[in-house]
C-alpha cells in the first residue's frame, strides 16, 4: 500500500510540475537561507576568536593614561620605567612572564625601499607573552640584549615593503640612526580588528634606546605587557597590579589611575559574544526567511485545493479509502519537502564554500543546523500539504466531488 | 434460479436524507421503498430538487443517508464505516458522473487503470484491462490521451471504461448525457444497454431525459423526496 501511495504521489508531482516547483522553491529558499546566515555567522565568531587569541589569550597590557584610547589623557602622564617592570614581576605572584616595551615610529631603509613603521623594543621573553612565532632566523636573546646589538626580527608585512620576494634574513636595514641586521622573520598573524599585526619589527629594548632613538631618558617606557599563569583570575591580577602601580606612581586615594590595563581576554569575552549576537539575529531573519516560506507553500497548496479536493473525490468515489488517499497526499508532501530540503541544503554548501572565501572566514559544515533547517522545513511542507487534505478525505465522496 | 440471486440486490427502506439543521434542514428524500434486482436497467427521473440525485448518491454509498435501513447484497450498508463503504465502492460499485470527473492532466488509460490500481493489480493485467474496456467503449486508439484533449463524448465513455473495468455489480450514472449533444447520447445509451444485456450489469441510471429513459426497462419518478410512481416492465 505505501509502495502504491509511493507510485501514485510520484506520478501526481510529475502532472504538475509548476506546483511541485513552487513548493520545492519555497521549502529551498528557507533552508539555503538559514544554513547560509548560521553557517557565515559562526564561520565570523570563530575567526574573531582565533584573532583575539594570536594576541595572547592571557595578555595584560599597562600603558599610561587614563583609559584605552584616549590620547588626550595621556599627555604629560609619566611613562613606565623597566624598574616599574621588574617590580612587578617581583611582587605579584600570578604573573608568569613580563616585558617591558618601548615602541617608536622610525623611518627603514633598505636599498631603495624606505618606510615608517613602528619598531617595538623589548626582552626576549616578549614573543612568549605575544605569541609570536618564527617562519625564519631567530628570535633575539638576552646576550643582544645584554650588549644591546643592533639586530631586529621583522613581521611579514614588513618585509614585503622592503624586501619584496627576497630573503631578509642576515641583510642589514636601516632602522632610526643605526644599521641594523635581520635575524627572524615572524610567521604571521593577520588583521586583528585593531590594524596589520604584522606590520612590526621587534628589536632588542637596549638597542632601540641607546642606537636607534637616541638621548631620550634612557629608561623610560611606554608599555608594560605581562602574561599571567593559566587560570588566573584576571579581575584579581589586575586589582593586584593597579594597587602596586598606584604605590609606585605616588597616586594618591582621591587621584585616578593615570595608567590603564588591556585585558585581551576580557576583550575576546566581548568580541565573541557580540559575534554571537549577530549569528543568532542573522538565524532569527533567516528563520523568518523559512517562515516566509513555509506560507508561500501553503499559499501553493490552498490555491489548488479545489482541484485538489475533486482529485480527492473522484479517487473515493472509485475505491480508495480515505487513508490510502491521505497516505498519498503525505507522500507527496515528504517528497517535495525533501527534495527542496536537500536542494537547499546543496546551495546552501555552495554559497557558504564561495562566500566565506570571499568575507575570508573558515568554513565548517555546521550538522546541527542542516538537520534543524532540514526537519523544520520538510514539516512545514508536511504540514501544509497535509492538512488541506485531511479535511477533504474526511467528507462524504459526493462533497468532496461537488467541491466549487 | 439457485439461492442468492432470490435476495434482491439492493433493498432499501424508510430512507431518509435531510441536510442542514434546524429551521434552514432540508429533507432531501422523506422515506423512500426501493427494491431493485440483479440485471435491472432503471432510470430514476423527476424534476430538479426532486432528491433523485440524492437517492442515488445514497444507493451508490458516496453519500450516507440521514435513517433507514439499506442493504447492498446483503450488506447492511447504514452500518458500515466509510472505510468499508470504500471498499464496497472499490469492489462492487461503479460511477459514472454527469461532468466525466476524469483526473485532468491524465492519460485515458490512467484514468481507466485507476481504480485496478487500488485493488492491487499489476501493471500488466492493468494495461490488458484497461485497453479492453478502451476498445469496449469504441476508444482503442485514445489510450494516451488526455480529458483536455477528448471530446465530451469520448471523455464519458473514458468514464463509461473506468466504471466497467472492475466489472462492478451496480453502475450508477448521473444525467450521464448531460453534457453530451444527441448524437453521443446515442452511443452512450448504447454502450449502457449493451452492458447491461450481454453482462447483466445493473445499471441506475438518473435523468431528466425522457428519450434517454427509454432505454431502461424501468422508470422510478421521485417527486419532493418520495417515489411518485414506478414503472416495471410487463414481464
Amino acid at each position: 500500500m505505501i509502495w502504491n501511495a509511493f507510485a501514485i504521489a510520484v506520478r501526481e508531482i510529475g502532472r504538475n510540475p509548476t506546483r511541485a516547483f513552487l513548493t520545492v522553491l519555497g521549502i529551498f529558499i528557507g533552508v539555503a537561507a538559514i544554513i547560509t546566515m548560521v553557517t557565515l555567522g559562526q564561520g565570523a565568531t570563530i575567526a574573531v576568536k582565533a584573532q583575539i587569541s594570536s594576541l595572547g589569550s592571557n595578555l595584560l597590557t599597562l600603558r599610561p593614561g587614563a583609559g584605552f584610547g584616549s590620547r588626550s589623557a595621556s599627555a604629560g602622564v609619566p611613562n613606565f620605567t623597566e624598574k616599574d617592570a621588574d617590580c612587578l614581576g617581583e611582587q605579584i605572584a600570578s604573573i608568569a612572564a613580563i616585558a617591558p616595551v618601548r615602541t617608536a615610529s622610525l623611518s627603514t631603509i633598505y636599498l631603495h625601499n624606505a618606510r615608517s613603521s613602528t619598531v617595538t623594543g623589548t626582552t626576549p621573553i616578549y614573543f612568549q607573552i605575544s605569541k609570536w612565532n618564527l617562519a625564519d632566523g631567530r628570535f633575539f636573546n638576552e646576550a643582544d640584549l645584554r650588549s644591546g646589538s643592533a639586530v631586529c626580527v621583522i613581521g611579514n608585512t614588513v618585509r614585503k615593503e622592503l624586501f619584496d620576494t627576497g630573503n631578509p634574513i642576515g641583510e642589514k636595514i636601516r632602522i632610526g640612526r643605526a644599521s641594523c641586521e635581520v635575524i627572524g622573520l615572524l610567521a604571521t598573524k593577520g588583521q586583528a580588528g585593531m590594524g596589520d599585526q604584522d606590520d612590526t619589527i621587534i628589536v632588542p629594548l637596549s638597542a632601540l634606546q641607546r642606537r636607534m632613538i637616541g638621548k631620550t631618558s634612557s629608561h623610560d617606557i611606554s608599555q608594560i605587557s605581562i602574561s599571567a599563569h593559566d587560570g588566573t583570575d584576571s579581575i584579581a591580577l589586575i586589582a593586584e597590579i593597579t594597587t602596586l602601580m598606584r604605590q609606585r606612581r605616588n597616586l594618591q586615594s582621591n587621584q585616578d589611575n593615570n595608567f590603564n590595563i588591556f585585558d585581551t581576554r576580557q576583550i575576546a569575552e566581548t568580541l565573541g559574544s557580540t559575534t554571537q549576537l549577530m549569528t543568532m539575529l542573522l538565524a532569527a531573519v533567516a528563520g523568518v526567511s523559512l517562515l516566509v516560506g513555509g506560507i508561500g507553500i501553503m499559499n501553493i497548496m490552498l490555491v489548488s485545493v479545489t482541484e485538489r479536493t475533486r482529485e480527492i473525490g473522484i479517487r473515493l468515489a472509485i475505491g480508495a479509502t480515505a487513508r490510502e488517499v491521505l497516505l498519498q497526499f503525505l507522500v507527496e508532501a515528504v517528497t517535495l519537502s525533501c527534495v527542496g530540503g536537500l536542494v537547499g541544503i546543496l546551495l546552501a554548501i555552495a554559497l557558504c564554500a564561495s562566500l566565506a572565501r570571499i568575507i575570508s572566514v573558515p568554513f565548517n559544515f555546521n550538522l546541527q543546523i542542516n538537520l534543524i533547517a532540514f526537519l523544520f522545513s520538510a514539516a512545514v511542507g508536511v504540514i501544509f500539504g497535509y492538512t488541506p487534505a485531511r479535511g477533504a478525505a474526511r467528507l462524504n465522496p459526493i462533497d468532496a466531488l461537488r467541491h466549487e | 434460479m439457485n439461492a442468492i440471486s432470490q435476495f434482491p440486490l439492493l433493498e432499501v427502506r424508510r430512507l431518509t436524507k435531510t441536510y442542514g439543521i434546524g429551521d434552514a434542514a432540508f429533507q432531501a428524500l422523506k422515506g423512500i421503498n426501493l427494491t431493485i434486482q440483479r440485471g435491472e436497467f432503471v432510470a430514476i427521473m423527476g424534476p430538479s430538487g426532486s432528491g433523485k440525485s440524492t437517492l442515488m448518491n445514497v444507493l451508490g454509498c458516496l453519500d450516507t443517508p440521514t435513517s433507514g435501513s439499506y442493504i447492498y447484497e446483503g450488506i447492511e450498508v447504514e452500518t458500515l464505516t466509510s472505510e468499508e463503504r470504500s471498499l464496497l465502492r472499490r469492489y462492487a460499485l461503479g460511477f459514472i458522473f454527469q461532468g466525466f470527473n476524469l483526473l485532468a492532466r491524465t492519460s485515458a488509460q490512467e484514468n481507466v487503470e485507476l481504480p485496478l490500481l487500488y485493488r492491487g493489480i499489476s501493471r500488466k493485467v492493468r494495461h490488458e484491462k484497461a485497453f479492453a474496456a478502451l476498445t469496449s467503449v469504441g476508444l482503442p486508439t485514445k489510450f494516451a490521451s488526455t480529458p483536455g484533449e477528448l471530446s465530451g463524448g469520448q471523455q464519458q465513455r473514458v468514464a463509461i471504461a473506468r466504471a466497467i473495468v472492475t466489472e462492478p455489480s451496480t453502475l450508477f450514472a448521473d444525467e450521464p448525457t448531460g453534457n453530451l449533444d444527441s448524437v453521443t447520447t446515442r452511443e452512450v445509451m448504447e454502450i449502457l444497454t449493451r452492458l447491461n444485456v450481454d453482462r447483466g450489469i445493473t445499471v441506475l441510471m438518473v435523468t431528466h431525459d425522457d428519450e434517454v429513459a427509454a432505454s431502461a426497462r424501468r422508470k422510478i419518478v421521485i417527486k419532493d423526496g418520495i417515489i411518485e410512481s414506478d414503472t416495471k416492465p410487463s414481464v
